[in-house]
């Protein structure tokens, strides 16, 4: 099998985040998709790593992991504590931050 | 040439006291008049004493020089601080230092209810040292500076009493007026120093015979501007009439006896370039002419006594400036009218600042009448001076004025008619005028009400008007005794063809001449006021109105120079106005504009933030892709 497939398929699933985070209000679902960016660019350095031949970029995804997990724990805490305070979790409603 | 090593002090001496008078404030209230008068006296002093040494020395040793400081030395041009006393500076520094001294005194009493008293002292001798060093310096710089210094005195006197509007605004109008001069004086300087490379008075005369006509001409005019500035002549007379806003013996000592004649000093000590041009000689002869007839004719329709008077020494001066247009032997003329005149001017305008004194600063003459009985001092003091200004021998006038009058007619041909006719014209108005004051002032009924009490005034004020009025019985009799001083100043006027060239009549019939026009003057002037002036001026005839408004001067310059220079800056105004802010706010409008457009950006909704980062991100790789393609 080409091992480019993996590329193609790894620019698929950023896309797809990409499009899900600019289109989607659920602050939970844009969440999944920020995640999906990062999965995304995680396969694409594995690949890399196979097709140079070193580990280098399997590092790198070890990397982008912590800072996935570090993420969740501060985004997933802002978003139970937004919708606490409003009922809603819309990314709309929190546009304060204008004026 | 001797190096002397005491000049200095004849300037350092008064700028010293000036200066400590001003700082010590309250505390030298009590004896700072009496301080400022020795330091005076003993400028005087030292004046004595230089002109005996100098007199002791003969012929090329008797001008003498002190280097005092480097003052600007920048590649070639180097200029010194120093000081030169020669046959002409020293006339000067005497007149001013006895003079100035007399005036001191009188000051004492004149001023002594005046809380400012000390003030007026240290600006008195803060004068002395500015004219001593306009007279002593001996380059155009530095007596540039002391050109500088008395216009900044004279400023300082004028509007000595400046809570009063008008008194501050005279002050300013004669700055103004100076300053027009000044800006001759110092275009001269800078010709001078491109013509020769030099600025001081030896090296422009050693340079002035290679120069050209044209360079010498424009030194000359603009030399003859700066005169006409400080000497009040025509077209910068204006201010004189003002001037005499300052306290009395101001306007003796500053408007009447020394710093107005410094354009007459000027105008000799640049002998060397009016010799050398006869067009600049044409200019001064003009200049001269007009005013002498100018001011006399003002001088008729003042009843303020301090502004006819002040007419009068308009006049005068332009007698000195005609002189000093008339060549070499002229000079001499000059500078020996304006020593009589120091003389028999300040002694009239010290009697007008006595009647003042006793007539609760009154200086309407219709409101005088009389005082001769009641003031007979200075009736008799000012009636001496009188009789010197309108020339009747053998008072002072008598010797200076008929010389020029009989020069002005050798200057030969139409120009000598016209010149000598417009002299005698102005001596016979002279006369007129002159004895108009006298007879409105101290003959005749009085016309004084009963809130005034004149009486004579102290001690301190008729002495120095008695020994001014010696001077202006004997100094022109003295002066030019065997041609005393034509003599005296050859060294320094050069005058090469003394007594040359066609005599047009002989000095007796120019004498008789003068007498008798005169005489027309005087009886005139007897015939009109010598009884029944009404108290309030009457309308008057077209010319006598003119005449009071100055002959309109003020009105010419308001509508020439003031109007105009107020049209160009209110227009300046509007255009800084429209155009230049204008500009500024375009570019502020066009910003404001743009933001108010890219503010819509910042609208708050994280998506289109994360929309507007993805299409970023997308357009630099875009960029960065078609880069390396």
């Amino acid at each position: 099998m080409d091992i480019s497939n993996y590329i193609y398929l790894s620019a698929i699933l950023f896309t797809i985040g990409a499009i899900g985070v600019v289109v989607r209000r659920n602050a939970i679902v844009v969440f999944m998709c920020v995640e999906l960016m990062l999965n995304a660019a995680n396969l694409a350095f594995v690949t890399f790593s196979r097709i140079n031949g070193n580990i280098d970029g399997q590092i790198a995804s070890f990397f982008t992991m912590v800072v996935a997990a570090c993420e969740v724990v501060v985004g997933l805490a802002i978003i139970v504590t937004m919708y606490r305070s409003r009922r809603s979790a819309s990314v709309d409603d929190a546009s304060l931050l204008k004026r | 040439m001797t190096t002397r090593n005491d000049l200095v002090y004849l300037i350092a001496l008064p700028l010293f006291s000036s200066a400590f008078l001003l700082l010590l404030g309250k505390v030298a209230n009590k004896w700072g008049h009496l301080f400022a008068t020795l330091v005076s006296a003993s400028t005087f002093g030292i004046g004595l004493y230089e002109f005996v040494a100098m007199r002791s020395r003969a012929g090329d040793a008797r001008a003498a020089t002190q280097k005092i400081f480097e003052w600007i030395s920048v590649g070639t041009f180097k200029v010194d601080a120093s000081l030169l006393l020669d046959q002409l500076s020293i006339c000067f520094v005497l007149l001013i230092t006895g003079v100035g001294t007399l005036i001191h005194i009188y000051s004492i009493a004149y001023m002594s209810h005046d809380k400012d008293r000390r003030r007026f002292f240290a600006y008195l001798n803060l004068f002395i040292a500015a004219m001593l060093l306009l007279v002593l310096g001996d380059s155009y710089l530095n007596l540039y500076v002391g050109w500088e210094g008395v216009g900044l005195a004279s400023y300082l006197l004028i509007g000595f009493w400046n809570e009063r509007p008008a008194y501050a605004t005279a002050a300013k109008k004669a700055f103004v007026a100076n300053r027009v001069g000044d800006i001759g004086l110092s275009l001269a300087i800078m010709i001078a120093f491109t013509q020769f490379g030099s600025v001081t008075f030896a090296g422009v005369k050693a340079g002035a015979p290679h120069a050209s006509p044209a360079a010498l001409t424009a030194i000359g005019a603009m030399i003859l501007l700066a005169a006409a500035g400080k000497s009040a002549q025509f077209p910068l007379q204006s201010w004189l009439g003002d001037a005499m806003a300052g306290p009395t013996p101001v306007s003796a000592l500053i408007h009447a006896a020394t710093m107005v004649t410094a354009g007459v000093y000027l105008i000799t000590r640049s002998n060397f370039i009016f010799d050398a041009s006869s067009t600049a000689r044409l200019l001064v002869v003009i200049v001269g002419a007009i005013t002498l007839l100018f001011g006399a004719i003002v001088g008729t329709a003042k009843d303020d006594i301090k502004k006819a008077l002040a007419a009068s020494t308009m006049s005068q001066i332009g007698y000195m400036i005609l002189a000093t247009g008339l060549g070499p032997i002229g000079y001499a003329f000059a500078i020996m009218h304006l020593l009589t005149h120091g003389f028999f001017k300040a002694s009239m305008f010290l009697g007008a600042g006595s009647v003042m004194h006793g007539m609760n600063d009154e200086v309407n003459m219709r409101r005088y009448g009389g005082l001769g009985k009641v003031m007979p001092i200075t009736a008799i003091t000012f009636g001496l001076g009188y009789l010197a200004i309108i020339g009747v021998p053998p008072f002072a006038g008598f010797y200076s004025k008929d010389k020029i009058i009989e020069t002005a007619f050798n200057a030969g041909g139409t120009r000598g008619l016209v010149l000598g006719g417009a002299a005698l014209l102005g001596a016979a108005i002279t006369a007129f005028y002159m004895t108009r004051v006298v007879v409105l002032t101290f003959s005749g009924k009085k016309r004084w009400d009963d809130q005034a009490h004149p009486h004579e005034s102290p001690s301190l004020m008729w002495i120095p008007m008695v020994l001014l009025s010696v001077g202006s019985v004997a100094s022109g009799y003295l002066l030019s005794k065997g041609s005393a001083l034509v003599h005296w100043l050859a060294p320094v006027v050069n005058p090469t063809s003394a007594e040359g060239g066609k005599e047009l009549m002989r000095p007796i019939v120019v004498s008789e001449l003068a007498l008798g026009v005169v005489i027309l003057g005087v009886f005139t002037a007897i015939v009109k006021y010598g009884k029944n002036v009404p108290v309030e001026a009457p309308h008057g005839s077209v010319l006598t109105r003119f005449a009071r408004r100055d002959l309109g001067q003020d009105d010419f310059n308001h509508r020439v120079l003031v109007l105009p220079g107020q049209a160009i800056t209110k227009g300046l105004v509007a255009m800084d106005f429209s155009f230049i802010d204008g500009v500024v706010r375009a570019v502020g409008w066009v910003l404001s504009y743009f933001s108010q457009s890219l503010k819509k950006v910042q609208n708050g909704y994280v998506r289109s933030y994360a929309l507007l980062m993805t299409a970023g991100a997308i357009a630099l790789l875009a960029t960065i892709w078609l880069v390396t393609l």
